[in-house]
């Protein structure tokens, strides 16, 4: 998800840069595209609307400093407002005191409940709980059956009782968790439309009768303008805690997710990326701005490596880009542990400045690339590795040769290599302590 | 791939073909000195060009109602034609611009504005959101309109315009029986589109035979049985995880063995991205081309809920396999499916049926005059 949504941002960005000041016409004109590309992308027009307004005051205001360029200036002031509608930091889920916690999936038809709920007791039972499942949806077609099927692949208990009413079915399923001592019910309804009053009633009565302390909005990370529309309605009837967005693994630019936590003031807090039952993620705000904004996800990208590498290298690594110290070392411990950890392309997205590499190359970081780029590295001397600026005409002829590659391919990849250092610095500039934090909030 | 039949469908615009400016230097009431064109950073792609957008004044103070009034007043008109109801809610929104108007008397850049602002939000995109009010505002002054109902005829005529210009729906193939793939990315309708058109067909008193290639999902095959059953509708079936193609061979089989009229084919939801699964529908596709005299046909659903995404989806899908028209599904919502504009537009797909619920009889052919009167 989110894709080309970043690289047409940046598109925005590239324009601003070289210049020393920032007309009124510059600004207005960078507004004006960033408008088109964030309604191309879903994103709801008023929260368009919005966002351009505030980026305007900020970017024009005194808030523009002399340390960085005016360029520099608005990709920070983009990157505060996009993690501020995204919702700043994540938010974790709600548990009951006293166990069973209910859990609630609410939302329209075929926006992937089932499948979410699914999902989501995997990820819970990998937390250490006990979840059990329950299937409300007495009106789709075999949509017991689907959870039922669903609940044996995965082994997890499902209830279900035959009954024309749902909340009696979830109370008798809430009795049944506490009898057999399962700490977690998640709830799966059937699908509705927010304006259907009936269906909508369905939903209030269910919350009253066993008062979940979670209840989640899934919504498809494909929908349009209409998602805060039905966002509002369901907050309306339900006052529900979060958001979870499904099929983030598909090209969507997210607008939908974009626009929610404005509009409805509650969190996105889980993101289903792909089709496998473990593919259920916390969403962190801050991470998915970074990608947005072709900044990388270096703190996602630590958090896989950790599952495969050290805590100790980790930490390491963590400590480099806190004090701008990541090299080429650095860079090929990465990429050598990046083939471990497989998913190249997801890792390549939280990569800083990858992604637009492989982009630009109109073709998949793929290994043999990957290969490429490790020969170059070490085909490098210690001290260049720690230092690409004594990078010169006849070092980078001897590593082409050294790794039997070309100069451009050397040039290229040192190019990008200093992009991304920039990038980093530019998050950490005066003043930027706060968005080094929100970048990697250890 | 399937050139072939790419040939039946009827030319499509090019794409980036603009339409006729509206005539710049038309008598109209505007005024230029009166109302100062409103300051420079609303959205200029409106009017052609950068000039000061004409103001018209209206005949005579409109309607003084406020906009509830106008809302109800709607309800009670229209509520007779279910499209009109299903989309009452869309309407009320994008007959804001409309509203506005009654308490300003004039048409003023602002209103364009509104306009281009309500087809957005009814996610037509922007191009087709421009596009629609250029050719709607070159109307309006071309014609002199200036009340409220010339307004609204205006916009309707335009939109209805641009879904006629996607092309007509493709002729029905004269294979025997008739195969009809049901695609689409996932949870849109697909299978409960399948099971209303086998209900429309059945009532048409053709011999349907649904194939249940959903072998992904669990419960897939199921959910289609279950609507077989209560449809009186045969369906042929393998096991969940089976290879979908040899469903589709056996029910081509089974097909020409009972003497069918038309196959329907409910396939997996699948997301456009995953290159594996579109090929997996083009093998399909290819051995149902293959075992029937003439060639099959694919319906692309669309939810009326989706996003600018929907035009990729067209397009992926379209490489897949020869998608003829689109169903666009639960405009039973507040959603407004604009994105079949822009689908039509960038590729020429027109829209063949609309979902109005979930019920069996809740399918409807698609009207475009009767989509634009729900618009605005
Ligand atoms: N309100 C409304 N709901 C609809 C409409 N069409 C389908 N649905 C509902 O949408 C949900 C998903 O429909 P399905 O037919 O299962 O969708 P699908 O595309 O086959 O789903 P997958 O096979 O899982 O990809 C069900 O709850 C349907 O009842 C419609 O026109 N209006
Ligand atoms: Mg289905």
């Amino acid at each position: 998800m989110f894709e080309g949504l970043g690289d047409r941002l940046q598109g925005v960005f590239a324009k601003l840069r070289g210049k020393g000041k920032l007309s009124e016409k510059d600004i207005d004109a960078a507004m004006r595209e960033i408008r088109l590309v964030l309604l191309e992308a879903d994103v709801n027009f008023k929260v368009v609307k919005m966002f351009t307004d505030r980026i305007r005051t900020r970017a024009s205001g005194e808030e523009v400093t002399k340390s960085v360029t005016p360029a520099q200036q608005v990709v920070k002031i983009v990157f505060d407002e996009m993690t501020d509608i995204l919702g700043g930091s994540s938010k974790a889920l709600n548990f009951a005191a006293h166990p069973p916690s209910v859990l609630m999936l609410v939302g329209l038809q075929g926006s992937g409940k089932t499948t979410a709920a699914a999902k989501l007791a995997v990820m819970l039972r990998r937390k250490g709980r006990e979840p059990m499942l329950v299937a409300a949806d007495v009106y789709r077609p075999a949509a017991v059956e689907q959870l039922q099927i669903l609940g044996a692949q995965i082994d997890i208990p499902v209830a279900y009782f035959k009954h024309k009413s749902a909340s009696k079915i979830v109370e008798k399923a809430v009795e049944e968790a506490s009898r057999s001592g399962r700490d977690v019910v998640i709830l799966d309804t059937a699908g509705r439309l927010h304006i259907d009053e009936e269906m909508m009633q369905e939903l209030v009565d269910i919350k009253g009768s066993v008062s979940p302390c979670e209840t989640l909005l899934v919504v498809d990370a494909m929908t349009g303008q209409d998602a805060v529309n039905v966002a509002l309605a369901f907050r309306e009837k339900l006052d529900f805690d979060g958001i979870l967005i499904t099929k983030m693994d598909g090209d969507a630019r997210g607008g939908a997710a974009l626009s929610m936590k404005t509009v409805t003031g509650k969190p996105i807090k889980l993101a289903s990326v792909g089709e496998k039952m473990d593919d259920l993620e916390e969403f962190h705000p801050d991470r998915v701005a970074s990608r947005i904004l072709g900044m990388g996800d270096i703190v996602s990208l630590v958090e896989k490596a950790e599952q495969t590498i050290t805590e100790e290298r980790a930490r390491k690594l963590e400590e480099k880009l806190r004090k701008h110290k990541f090299d080429f070392n650095d860079f090929l411990e990465q990429m050598q542990q990046i083939k471990q950890m497989g998913g190249l392309e997801k890792v390549m997205e939280m990569v800083p400045g990858m992604g637009s590499i492989s982009r630009a190359q109109g073709m998949g970081m793929d290994e043999r690339h990957l290969g490429r780029i490790e020969a170059i590295i070490q085909s490098m001397t210690p001290e260049e590795r720690e230092n690409a600026q004594i990078l010169n005409a006849s070092r980078r002829k001897r590593i082409a040769r050294g790794s039997g590659t070309s100069t451009q391919d050397v040039n290229q990849l040192v190019k990008q290599f200093t992009q991304m250092q920039k990038m980093m610095k530019q998050l950490t500039g005066k003043g930027g302590m706060g968005m080094l934090k929100k970048l990697f909030p250890f | 791939m399937a050139g072939k039949r790419k040939k039946k469908r009827p030319p499509r615009r090019k794409k980036g073909e603009r339409p006729p400016p509206p005539a710049k230097k038309l008598p109209t009431t505007q005024k230029k000195g009166e109302k100062a064109p409103e300051d420079e950073e609303r959205t200029v792609e409106v009017g052609p060009g950068q000039e000061p957008e004409p103001v018209i004044v209206l005949d005579e103070p409109a309607v003084e109602a406020g906009e509830a009034d106008a809302g109800e007043e709607d309800e009670k008109e229209e509520d007779d034609g279910r499209l009109s109801k299903g989309m009452f809610r869309s309407r009320k929104l994008l007959r804001r611009p409309f509203s506005r108007m009654a308490t300003r008397r004039a048409i003023d850049p602002e209103f364009w504005n509104d306009a281009e602002e309500a087809l957005i939000a009814a996610d037509t995109g922007v191009e087709c959101a421009v596009e629609i009010v250029e050719r709607a505002r070159g109307r309006i002054l071309r014609e002199g309109i200036r009340d409220i109902d010339g307004l609204k005829g205006a916009f309707r005529t335009e939109v209805a315009e641009m879904l006629r210009s996607f092309g007509d729906l493709p002729e029905p193939s004269d294979s025997k029986p008739r195969v009809l793939f049901i695609v689409g990315v996932n949870g849109v309708g697909k299978t409960t589109t399948a099971a209303k058109i086998g209900y429309l067909m059945k009532n048409r008193g053709e011999k349907v035979l649904f194939a249940a290639a959903d072998t992904f999902r669990a419960a897939g095959i199921e959910q289609m049985e279950m609507w077989a059953d209560r449809l009186g509708i045969p369906v042929v079936r393998h096991k969940t995880g089976g290879d979908p193609a040899a469903v589709v061979f056996d029910a081509v089989e089974s097909a020409g063995a009972r003497g069918i009229d038309v196959l329907l084919v409910d396939t997996a939801g699948r997301l456009h991205t995953k290159k594996n699964l579109m090929e997996e529908l083009g093998k399909m596709w290819r051995v149902a081309d293959r075992n029937v005299p003439g060639t099959p046909e694919a319906i692309l659903v669309i939810d009326a809920t989706t996003g600018q995404n929907g035009i990729i989806q067209a397009r992926v899908f379209g490489e897949a396999l020869d998608v003829g028209s689109i169903a666009l599904t639960k405009m039973d919502g507040s959603a407004r499916g604009g994105v079949v504009m822009a689908i039509g537009k960038e590729i020429g797909i027109p829209v063949a049926f609309i979902g109005m619920g979930e019920g069996m009889s809740d399918l409807r052919p698609f009207d475009p005059e009767e989509y634009a009167q729900a618009l605005f």
